[in-house]
């Protein structure tokens, strides 16, 4: 096969022209005719128990069709665990409507449903729920107290751990101890969750549209909740306005409106509203840790030993304690370490439940890590880039496994010259000028500081995935996956992979992803994990496809298979210039069940492929920044961001350019602006966006990217590596870092965001600001 | 977020408007101009008005006109208006600039001047230009018409001295000597958002001192207001960073800080000696000041 | 109270004919009422821009308005920007700049940018920020978002 260079290159998305030109179709655009909609009455109280609901009023309101409550639906199975049952954990999952107690303000009481959304929320305020108010937990790190009678609030304590943690500490020429905490945020798409949910009645198949992220899996689990065949149950994508891990689990809504759906007999919609969203969707984020690192005089890291608190918010949800696990599994990053010990105390609070936003535990770990890495160079006259080079895993160590566990799986970092990459980075941010440039600045009275940060992700969560690719009669392909597009160019990319191993071209590609009525099987879209897996998956059953489509020209051109190539969809000879040509479309139709040509082929041009792995793949960063502070208002600006990052492969490097700069304009909220408050009582403050700080385009200055290809995985034939999480990975750490440098306090930043506020405080000398209120 | 059910009105004279106001003044009847306050507030169910009286299509109430030594501002006039010149300067120029500080482009196209000034948000621009240029407030009923003075004006926070039934028709602006300096400074979070803090400075100068001082501080307490003391420590020394630093200090003193979960007292007052600061420092630096955006200008 | 009303919305030159609730927002009778979802509600109150159309050429958030107030206006979405076939310059920049991903804030950037350079096709890059800032967008950072405005603002200067 020809290289035809189109993997590696930056072609336009085929995305695009619906999404211009207002066609797309995104979740509040689908209807059905004779449609309700939903609305949700939401606990006002973060911690109560119901003692009446009374819902007789919103029934009696013209336009309303039904008013559930718990004691409606007594058979619903609670929001169940992704990967399946887990007994110990399993009384923490959040019923689809609150039975006796609420606790989280947000918690569903009820559900309305009605002619139309203004007539469903007019009915959503009348009903009356009396509560009595129970104490309320809104700290991970107070003392515990009790889920249900005999349950405590702290559901399990995540560990993992190797070597001899004392004779590591014992033998230690210093031991740094930082304590560090990382605020509550999350994902917020621009658009809002929607489901809409549809009973066929006549096949008997129920229907979930605006589904996003892992259709497939979501199809399993409604099986296991609703009691259903998984074929009697089809998901359907839609347009997804953004994913970043919190669109796209299951929640209470997606069940909702598949009961209601069937036992109304008419379709229902629902169409979450922001500030529904900002109390219900997951959170993400908030934990503490209490971190000792012990060293040699050399600054080497000998051990970790680390206690953390994880803030899950009011109940588990879908992914259990994934976040938690892998926050233990994940924090070493690229360092050697010898001994690790860590410990979580996984607990409830009375907050909207939490889980995963992008670069899930890494954006944590990494502040966390990162941080102590400043505090031992700092405390050992190194400088930031000296005491991360000489902790760094070599090159020659790779493939290094851990004996730690991230997302169900062992650590087995694939590839990797981090050295390699920071030298690179350090060049392309001039970083010593800009030190240079940094003390000229301070000298004259300015704050402003250069920080750098470090960081290892994952991505391609394997272990399988499948593609179909179809070339019809016309000579059109179709590639169809169980993958899910939530707006990062994944149709682009999987066109591009196809395009370059059938030897067509990619805007004749359609791409169907999503659908679980068109593939039994998928993975979605999450942990960076579409482009590796199912890329590789297409490039698979394309090269099938490919070998058949030669088999059966070569029978058509009666030439030989050596000399024949597929070029813009029709098959040549490559030994003959202007020789005679054949269409994919008509060996297509040489493949119909009836062609007289098939000779006992398997009917059809199309053809399966799987791509099966092992271990996920590792890609890593290097993040710099340079931060200006006012230290009167306590405002922070960032002047310059780099991000440098191996993919090992791109196939669109103008889309990882796209993912680096909008992962890190994400980052950049958790830094500063994006912070989920709560009342004493457990008020959520932040439930509008004039409170819930997303940045715009004054606050985020573009982003410098260095892209490279130096250590391409050996986990899968097209060398790649994810590239979803990178901008994010590392921004909580590095802008802190820059903050200290500017401030002149090292170690002062403990906490994110770094508010105006918290700022202030620190300048004025006042430690742990606002931490302990 | 649908706003619940209300019966709508759009009479077409501001005589009508102010009879219908009569009418549904005691049911909670609310004026609505540019929505751009009242119409989220109804999308979050945290206002119920059963009775909206939309001024939209009553013309008279979007002019501007000088007279008597004032702007006339009417309950129309929406914010981008203020971004255009108005044939007074330098009291046009300042407007303009505070102006572009408003929310953003799309929102300063429909909000109004009256409606922020009746809204009276603690961290309101137009209040805190109101209250330190002196505005005279026209308010309107069915009865007839009064004029309010900025002293009683503002009565707390979203508080006004406006009754039911009542409607501010018009707010009236003192111009600015020839000779003023002005400065606008403030600090918020984000592009666009509240502020935080924020400081309006005028000045006059003779014979090298100040002469003249007006500051006023918004954003950090119940509503806008002048700050006499600040006021006084600047009158009669040279306009330096010494005297600047001095009244600030005073302003951030006499402050009676604003507290929220995210923001205490101290952070408050610290930020008020920042903002009344670079408030004056700005109306030294740019004696002549233009807008910061001037799409609106020509619009 | 509930009791609806006959309106005639004009949405890219056509005129629909609608009957709605006063308190029907412009942006859910566009989509609902209209038909045109390419209009997207992203937040209800007025911050993130989504909804951003051009009502007598002005930009404005359609949540913030009633469908009946805009009886008799000029209302253009981001269905009317292209002629035919053929992107408007804008859509065309978006897409050669990469200045979307989901494309869920798209349309209320696109009907704002146009109605940007439509009074101001010499507007500075400060500014031109400054008024881009009014729309949130959670995939792209921006920067792909300026260039392509940019992009087309330049265009106009050398046409």
């Amino acid at each position: 096969m020809a290289e035809r260079g189109i993997i590696g290159k930056s072609l336009p998305r085929l995305e695009d022209p619906p999404l211009v030109t207002g066609r797309g179709r995104f979740a509040a655009d689908i209807n059905f005719p004779h449609q309700l909609h939903m609305r949700i009455v939401r606990s006002a109280m973060a911690h109560a128990r119901i003692v009446s609901i009374d819902a007789e009023a919103a029934r009696a309101l013209p336009g309303v069709v039904a008013v559930w409550t718990a004691a409606d639906i007594p058979d619903a199975s609670p929001v169940d665990f992704r990967e399946g049952p887990n007994e110990k954990l399993a009384p923490y999952r959040q019923h689809v409507l609150a039975r006796e107690a609420v606790r989280y303000v947000g918690d569903p009481v009820a559900a309305v449903f009605a002619e139309s959304a203004y007539v469903a929320e007019d009915a959503a305020d009348l009903v009356a729920v009396e509560y009595e108010e129970l104490p309320v937990v809104l700290a991970a790190d107070a003392p515990p107290g009790e889920f249900s009678p005999g349950r405590s609030t702290e559901a399990t304590l995540v560990r993992q751990d190797y070597g001899d943690i004392d004779a590591a500490f014992a033998a230690a020429h210093l031991v740094v101890e930082l304590d560090l905490s990382v605020g509550r945020h999350t994902g917020v798409p621009m658009e809002t969750r929607g489901a809409i949910g549809r009973y066929d009645a006549a096949r008997d198949v129920l229907e979930l549209h605006g589904a996003a992220k892992v259709p497939h899996k979501n199809r399993d689990s409604l099986g296991r909740m609703l009691g259903r065949d998984v074929t009697g149950i089809h998901l359907y994508e839609s347009h997804v306005g953004g994913g970043f891990g919190v669109r796209g689990e299951l929640y209470p809504e997606d069940i909702l409106v598949l009961m209601a759906a069937m036992r109304l007999g008419r379709p229902v919609k629902w169409i979450e509203d922001r500030r529904e969203h900002l109390m219900a969707t997951n959170h993400s984020r908030q934990q503490r840790h209490r971190i000792r690192a012990a060293v040699d005089a050399e600054g080497r890291l000998l051990a970790i030993d680390n206690e953390f608190f994880h803030d899950q918010g009011a109940y588990i949800r879908t992914h259990g304690t994934r976040v938690a696990d892998s926050t233990c599994g994940l924090l070493p990053g690229p360092y050697r370490l010898p001994v690790y010990r860590a410990r979580g105390h996984f607990r409830l609070t009375n907050k909207t439940p939490a889980a995963t936003y992008r670069s899930p535990s890494r954006y944590e770990t990494n502040f966390v890590r990162e941080r102590v890495m400043d505090e031992i160079g700092r405390r050992l006259g190194l400088s930031p880039v000296d005491v991360r080079r000489r902790n760094f895993l070599a090159k020659e160590e790779m493939p290094f496994a851990r004996p730690l566990a991230a997302l169900g799986e062992n650590v087995v970092y694939d590839s990797g010259d981090y050295a390699l990459l920071l030298d690179k980075a350090l060049a392309a941010f001039r970083w010593d000028e800009v030190q240079a440039d940094m003390a000229r600045r301070r000298a004259a009275g300015e704050m402003v500081g250069a920080a750098l940060a470090v960081f290892v992700e994952k991505s391609g969560l394997g272990p399988t995935d499948g593609a179909r690719v179809i070339v019809d009669t016309t000579g059109a392909v179709e590639v169809v996956t169980g993958g899910a597009s939530v707006g990062q160019g994944f149709e682009t990319v999987v066109a591009q992979v196809c395009a370059e191993t059938l030897g067509v071209d990619y805007d004749r590609i359609r791409v169907t992803h999503g659908r679980t009525d068109r593939i039994e099987y998928g993975l979605g879209a999450h942990a960076s994990r579409a482009t590796v897996m199912t890329a590789n998956a297409t490039a698979a059953a394309a090269a099938r496809v490919r070998a058949k489509a030669l088999d059966v020209a070569a029978e058509m051109m009666q030439a030989p298979i050596e000399a024949l190539d597929i070029v813009a969809g029709r098959v040549v000879r490559t030994d003959i210039e202007s020789g005679p040509s054949v269409a994919l479309g008509e060996i297509a139709r040489n493949l119909a069940p009836s062609a007289k040509l098939r000779n006992g082929r398997e009917p059809g041009l199309s053809s399966d492929g799987w791509f099966d792995t092992e271990h996920q793949t590792y890609p890593y960063g290097v993040q710099m920044a340079v931060v200006k502070v006012d230290p009167e208002t306590g405002g922070v600006a960032v002047e310059r961001m780099l991000v440098g990052y191996d993919i090992g492969r791109a196939i669109n490097p103008m889309l990882v350019h796209g993912q680096i700069a909008g992962g890190f304009a994400q980052g950049l909220g958790g830094a500063l602006y994006e912070e989920f408050r709560y009342s004493e009582t457990g008020d959520p403050l932040s439930v509008t966006f004039a409170d819930y700080l997303i940045p715009t385009a004054s606050e985020v200055p573009e982003v410098e990217i260095l892209l490279t290809e130096d250590a391409p995985s050996p986990c899968n034939p097209l060398g790649i590596k994810g590239a979803g999480e990178s901008g994010i990975a590392a921004v909580g750490a590095v802008i802190a870092s820059a903050v200290d440098e500017a401030i002149g306090i090292p170690g002062a930043i403990t906490e994110l965001p770094i508010t105006p506020q918290r700022l202030k405080r620190i300048l004025a000398g006042i430690r742990r600001p606002l931490a302990a209120e | 977020m649908k706003p619940a059910p209300f019966k709508y009105h759009r009479p077409t004279t501001l005589d009508e408007a102010l009879a219908i106001l009569a009418e549904v003044a005691e049911e909670d009847g609310r004026i609505l101009a540019g929505g751009q306050t009242l119409v989220p507030m109804m999308a979050l169910r945290l206002a119920y008005p059963p009775h909206l009286v939309d001024i939209n299509a009553i013309p008279e109430l979007a002019r501007t006109r000088v007279e008597d030594g004032r702007l006339a501002i009417g309950a129309l006039v929406r914010h981008a208006d203020l971004q255009a010149p108005l044939g007074c300067p330098p009291l046009d120029g300042l407007l303009a600039e505070v102006a572009s500080h408003i929310a953003h482009y799309p929102i300063r196209t429909r909000g109004t001047f009256c409606g922020s000034l009746a809204n009276a948000d603690p961290a309101s621009e137009w209040c805190l230009v109101a209250a330190t240029l002196g505005a005279e407030f026209v308010i309107r009923s069915a009865d007839g018409t009064r004029s309010v003075g900025v002293e009683d004006y503002f009565q707390g926070v979203m508080a006004t001295a406006i009754g039911p039934g009542e409607m501010l028709v018009e707010a009236r602006l003192p111009l600015l000597p020839a000779d003023s300096l002005w400065g606008f400074y403030e600090f918020s979070r984000r592009a666009g958002d509240f502020a935080l803090g924020m400081a309006l400075a005028t000045l006059r100068l003779e014979g090298g001192v100040v002469g003249e001082a007006r500051i006023g501080v918004g954003g950090a307490e119940e509503h806008p207001r002048r700050i006499a003391e600040a006021e006084a420590a600047l009158v009669g020394r040279a306009p330096d960073e010494a005297a600047f630093r001095a009244a600030a200090a005073k302003a951030a003193a006499v402050i009676d800080p604003l507290e929220d979960h995210a923001t205490d007292g101290t952070y408050r007052r610290e930020l008020v000696e920042t903002v009344v600061r670079r408030a004056l420092s700005a109306a030294m630096a740019h004696r002549q000041a233009r807008p910061r955006t001037e799409i609106e200008a020509r619009s | 109270m509930n009791e609806k009303v006959d309106l005639t919305l004009t949405v890219n030159g056509q005129r629909h004919a609608i009957r709605v609730e006063p308190r029907k927002t412009l942006v859910d009778a566009i989509r609902d009422d209209c038909g045109q979802t390419g209009t997207h509600a992203g937040c209800e109150h007025g911050v993130c821009g989504a909804c951003t159309i051009l009502l007598d050429g002005e930009p404005v958030r359609s949540c913030l308005m009633f469908a009946i107030q805009c009886e008799g206006r000029d209302i253009r979405t981001v269905e009317g920007l292209a002629n035919g076939n053929e992107l408007h310059p804008l859509q065309q920049s978006f897409i050669d700049h990469h200045a979307l991903q989901c494309g869920f804030c798209t349309p209320g950037f696109l009907m704002l940018a146009a109605g940007v350079l439509r009074k101001r096709p010499d507007i500075g890059d400060e500014e031109l920020i400054d008024l881009l800032s009014s729309n949130l967008c959670r995939c792209t950072g921006y920067a792909n978002i300026i260039k392509a405005v940019k992009a087309v603002r330049d265009g106009l200067a050398q046409a």
